[in-house]
């Protein structure tokens, strides 16, 4: 009797777990086991900055999915566990305990970590946080819960920062960011939208300090002083690190695998080497809808579709990875929606809507070709560029930016 | 315990119970084929999308403005569409059939 096959997936959080129950879904028999160092039941992160952070609930509340389901799917979970090493000429994943297990079909699905930056004393802050995993919110939770109206600084104004300022508000403390560069958000979106949401976050009482290198952090204990290039100077009893991460492809790496900006792998997932593929956060992948080129995508739904794939490939039915990449954020009242991307654009038009002052949208344009939408409050706006980036459909721009004309797909093109 | 039935787009008929939170989260706790929930339940995805049985419809309700224009351009859209996620278990819903829209 052939013995059962085994794939294993190093990383359980969106892709890792999705991948696990897409192989079921796609008729693999065998074994799996998701290997991840996070002791938790795999979890959503996105609530992790917002809901998770300002609410009550444990994080069990998030699981992406129920213990039982997994014992249903005959899904392992190895959960705190860490993988040491890869050995792709034997097919097997040693791991820190000492144990080694073998596999048919490995993925990597391993994500990636906080960017820790060299900032002087930022090893011996007690009360420093980067926010990636639940145990790091619990430390953000427990650090604010030793008192009322805390100084919290965050250091680090793209998305996660920003969501952070937004619940830190929300449980009435004093947030103040931290901003290297000369706008907020500047690596991820243009300046139009940056002034949208510094703007929100002033409104909201947060204050933004913009072209602010952080050089030193002083006092191990509470207040611990953030100090600048500029020589400004900031007291904090809390400070939380949002600059960024740095993708976990170091296994990849020593077992031979092509990495660039990420673990290189094809349209199917397949990586450099055969029986292992990669997905998320870690991988660099092309796009079809954006010319095929390389990119690297922090977001759920490539991790989940890249899972998708990934588990269509193994169970051996012919697949690609096609899908137009979508984005959230929630901060205060303000619902953003981004599809597309927007990188190369060259026209950037904004379109407001009749007597809704809270809602609007930015359309980037490359030429005649739609690249992407920011909607704001107006998920109608995010539908409709949706619809248009997938049928590469040409839009009528007089007709877009003019509020008088409803925001329907017939009446824009 | 309220009693509710999806079908899946293959026919698959499941008849499942719960107390509490929303049929998103019953789906995805059930691996529910179609009813994926991947932006967690902020409605921003419309990846549990449902169709309600027409006589419960009006005890579940009409969707709030923005997960209408979620739904708007869907494929699936009926005019008994609703995003799982945006519905509350509660008791009314007991003997409840739901219609999933995606594969």
């Amino acid at each position: 009797m052939q013995s059962e096959k085994t794939c294993i997936i190093i990383g359980g959080s969106h892709a890792g777990i999705n991948c696990a129950f897409a192989l079921r879904k796609e008729g693999w028999v065998g074994k799996i086991i998701v290997f991840d160092s996070d002791p938790e039941l795999p979890y959503h992160r996105p609530p992790l900055s917002k809901t998770f952070l300002t609410g009550t609930d444990e994080i069990e509340k998030y699981a992406l999915k129920s213990r039982d389901s997994y014992e249903k799917e005959r899904i392992t979970l190895q959960l705190g566990v860490v993988v040491e090493s890869i050995d792709p000429e034997r097919q097997v994943i040693l791991l820190k305990n000492g144990k080694e297990e073998t596999y048919d079909k490995l993925v990597l699905a391993t994500g990636a970590r906080p960017l820790i930056p060299e900032i002087s004393g930022i090893q011996h802050a007690a009360n420093l946080f980067p926010l990636r995993t639940a145990g790091d919110v619990k430390n953000i939770k427990q650090a604010l819960s030793t008192k009322q109206h805390q100084r919290v600084v965050v250091i680090g104004a793209g998305y996660i920062g920003l969501e952070i300022a937004a619940s830190i508000r929300k449980l009435g403390h004093t947030v103040t960011i931290l901003e290297l560069e000369k706008r907020i958000l500047s690596r991820v979106t243009s300046p139009e939208m940056s002034q949208f949401f510094h703007e929100l976050h002033r409104t909201n009482g947060v204050e933004i300090e913009t072209g602010k290198e952080v050089t030193k952090i002083e006092n191990h204990e509470m207040p611990h002083q953030v100090t600048c290039a500029d020589g400004s100077s900031y007291e904090a009893d809390l400070v939380i690190l949002g600059v960024g991460i740095k993708i976990n492809s170091e296994l990849a790496k020593a077992a031979g695998l092509e990495v660039k900006n990420g673990i290189c792998v094809d349209a199917t997932t397949k990586t450099s080497h055969d029986h292992i593929y990669a997905i998320g956060d870690c991988t660099w992948h092309r796009n079809p809808h954006y010319n095929n080129q390389y990119i690297r995508l922090e977001s759920v739904q490539n991790a989940v579709d890249q899972a998708k794939v990934a588990a269509a490939t193994i169970c051996g039915k012919p697949t690609s990875y096609d899908t137009i990449p979508w984005f959230w954020s929630d901060q205060y009242d303000v619902k953003l929606q981004i599809v597309g991307l927007a990188s190369g654009y060259d026209q950037l038009l904004i379109r407001r809507e009749l007597n809704e002052s809270t809602k609007f949208s930015i359309w980037y344009f490359k030429k005649d070709q739609l690249l992407a939408v920011d909607a704001i409050n107006n998920p109608k706006a995010y539908v409709i560029g949706t619809k248009f980036i997938k049928e590469r459909q040409v839009v009528n721009k007089e007709r877009l930016v003019d509020p008088n004309t409803a925001l329907k797909p017939t009446f824009l093109i | 315990m309220t009693k509710i039935t999806f079908i899946t787009k293959t026919g698959d008929k499941h008849v499942l119970e719960a107390d509490s939170g929303t049929i998103m989260e019953l789906g995805v706790n059930n691996n529910i084929q179609g009813i994926d929930g991947e932006c967690g339940g902020v409605c921003s995805c419309a990846t549990c999308h449902v169709h309600v049985s027409k006589e419960y419809y009006s005890v579940v309700g009409e969707p709030e403005e923005i997960e209408k224009d979620m739904l708007e351009l869907d494929d699936h859209v009926t005019a008994y569409s609703r995003l799982g996620c945006q519905i509350n278990i509660s008791e009314d819903l007991d003997g409840i059939v739901l219609e999933v829209a995606n594969e």
